[in-house]
């Protein structure tokens, strides 16, 4: 037996576009970061044919998951149809083989960016979020070190603070999107810029999360069937975006997250945000045979 | 606009120095910075419900004995106590980082000469208080609010002010944000690093007037940091002279001022006559 049969045919690229070092490096954080849920695992984010702060993290992480017998799904905004999410989710069956979807129910690797699909995810399915800013204590407290000091003892009372802040200002809390979370009753992470309406759904989740930023070079975890707190006062409850009674224009679904569009009259029609949710139930009032899963969401008010 | 001396420092004093424990012991604190040695085997004691203050030139050691006691900084060499439920004979130099910041937000109070160290700048003056409080683990946004109101009320603040960024707040204000903070967990030490410097003689009469009437009212230890010796003259039972990161000369304040026994601390007060 020679050395040579023992090793791999040179190639121009690896198995799903990182190479097995890379892969290698991306699991142990990644197992760090399932470990230890909500704290942030550094990582060296590799080169990938596509500019930082466009999913680099996320694709990553993805890569790294990814095989043959995968069925990835990829979301931008909620939307399966956008460029940056089609490009995605080309190049990862490009370099994987694995298989593209739009359905929640079909996919086994859900890659988003900025939301939560609306059906409830199974243990069998990983979500992948992308980051911009892993770090909720960046607003509080830009020092990186006194921040890591502050994780390590569990001291957030500035983000309490900022809370505070709002309601004095405000009267009630402006925070719309990347609302800090406690995880596991230990780390506060920043659930990526998701909307208030999706943080529940990472509470006691039945699939695995990955929050990964590539330009930051950070990622953490949110492992299944781990509490995922928002922060709020025990006298002022969490709120999600009041969208209960809106209403898909082109669906007619009801009770689901929308996105506004503001019209030249100067009112507002609204779309729902998971845009594959809105094409099944299409489908199903034009009487195909299609199944909506269960969503977290039943008639404007969370359920799981 | 008149000081309310009260008795005689050494009336007040003489007595409960016989009869209690001290609240605060350090004892042969040693510091050095390279090649200059900041404190040299310090010894200092302060009773419960006096006020104790350190008097000394740039460079004394003074500021640097005042991070000590708010565990800030650690010595080279020495030990801290303070008589709190449970850590009576605990050296509190010996408590791993986190402990000794929690340690410090519940039982230690601190007001800077320079807000800008105590204080959040661009969060609200009740922002600031209720920063106190979050650190200690106060959720709910009712109390934190009537607490913050609580304490920026007995440091005389003007409460319908009480949302105002302190930028935009005078320096005397500041001090009294801060001075609101620091009392907002009713700590049992609060420590003042030349609280009154900087600011002009009538604001520093008014922030004065506020904290004897804090210490007659609750009954608050404090350290007393400062170069003015009509301010130390004026608030504290005790007086501590420093020079060389050393002490030089300490005793009960009018004894100190009418009798100085170190030719330092005679410059020091004759200069002030």
């Amino acid at each position: 037996m020679s050395l040579a049969s023992l090793t791999k045919d040179w190639a121009a690229t690896s198995y799903g576009f990182l190479d097995a070092s890379a892969k290698r490096e991306l699991r142990r954080k990644m197992l760090k970061a399932i470990a230890v849920p909500g704290c942030q695992m550094p990582y060296a984010s590799r080169e990938v044919p596509m500019a930082r702060g466009w999913g680099t993290g996320g694709l990553q992480v993805t890569l790294t998951l990814v095989n043959s017998a995968s069925v990835v799904k990829v979301i931008d905004q909620g939307a399966d149809d956008g460029v940056n999410a089609a490009s995605i989710r080309r190049f990862i069956s490009r370099v994987s083989g694995a298989s593209e979807t739009w359905d929640t129910l079909d996919a086994t690797i859900v890659q988003s960016r900025h939301r939560i699909p609306e059906e409830i995810m199974r243990e069998d399915q990983v979500l992948v979020l992308q980051v911009p800013n892993p770090e909720p204590l960046r607003g509080v407290e830009p020092n990186i070190s006194i921040a890591r000091q502050m994780h390590a003892d569990a001291d957030y009372g500035k983000l309490w603070l900022t809370l505070y802040e709002q309601i004095v200002r405000k009267g009630r809390i402006m925070q719309g999107a990347s609302y800090p979370a406690m995880v596991n009753g230990r780390h506060v992470m920043t659930p990526s810029p998701i909307p208030r309406w999706d943080v529940p759904k990472l509470n006691m989740a039945q699939h695995l999360t990955f929050l990964s930023a590539g330009r930051e070079k950070r990622l953490h975890a949110v492992p299944p069937y781990t509490r995922v707190e928002p922060l709020v006062f025990s006298d002022r409850p969490y709120q999600v975006e009041d969208h209960a009674d809106l209403t898909c224009r082109r669906s007619g679904v009801r009770g689901f997250f929308m996105n506004e569009l503001p019209q030249d009259g100067g009112g507002s029609v609204f779309e729902v945000s998971d845009s594959n949710l809105g094409i099944k139930a299409i489908d199903k009032t034009e009487g195909s045979a299609i199944e909506i899963g269960e969503t977290w969401y039943r008639n404007g008010e969370y359920s799981a | 606009m008149s000081l309310d001396l009260g008795l005689p420092a050494l009336e007040r004093a003489a007595p409960r120095l016989m009869r209690t424990e001290p609240l605060l012991n350090m004892r042969d604190i040693s510091k050095s910075y390279g090649n200059v040695r900041a404190l040299r085997h310090v010894d200092a004691a302060v009773y419960p419900g006096e006020v104790m203050g350190i008097v000394g030139e740039s460079g004394s050691g003074k500021s640097t004995l005042l991070r000590m006691m708010n565990l800030e900084d650690t010595p080279d060499s020495g030990d801290y106590t303070l008589r709190l439920p449970g850590r009576e004979n605990e050296n509190l130099f010996d408590l791993t980082r986190y402990e000794r910041r929690m340690l410090c937000a519940r039982n230690i109070g601190i007001v800077y000469q320079n807000p800008h160290l105590g204080l959040l700048m661009k969060h609200s003056s009740s922002g600031n208080v209720a920063e106190r409080l979050l650190i200690a683990g106060e959720r709910s946004f009712e109390v934190l609010r009537d607490k913050a109101r609580e304490a920026l009320d007995a440091s005389e603040f003007p409460l319908d002010r009480m949302d105002a960024r302190p930028i935009e707040l005078s320096g005397g204000m500041q001090q009294r944000v801060q001075l609101a903070k620091a009392i907002a967990l009713e700590p049992a030490l609060l420590l003042l690093d030349e609280p009154t410097t900087g600011l002009d003689v009538s604001v520093q009469a008014l922030v004065l007037d506020t904290l004897k009437r804090l210490q007659r009212d609750r009954r608050i230890t404090m350290v007393l940091v400062s170069h003015d010796l009509g301010v130390i003259r004026t608030m504290a039972d005790r007086v501590m002279v420093m020079r060389h990161g050393e002490v030089v000369e300490q005793g009960l304040a009018d004894q100190v001022f009418q009798d100085p026994q170190h030719p330092y601390t005679q410059q020091l007060v004759h200069a002030k006559l």
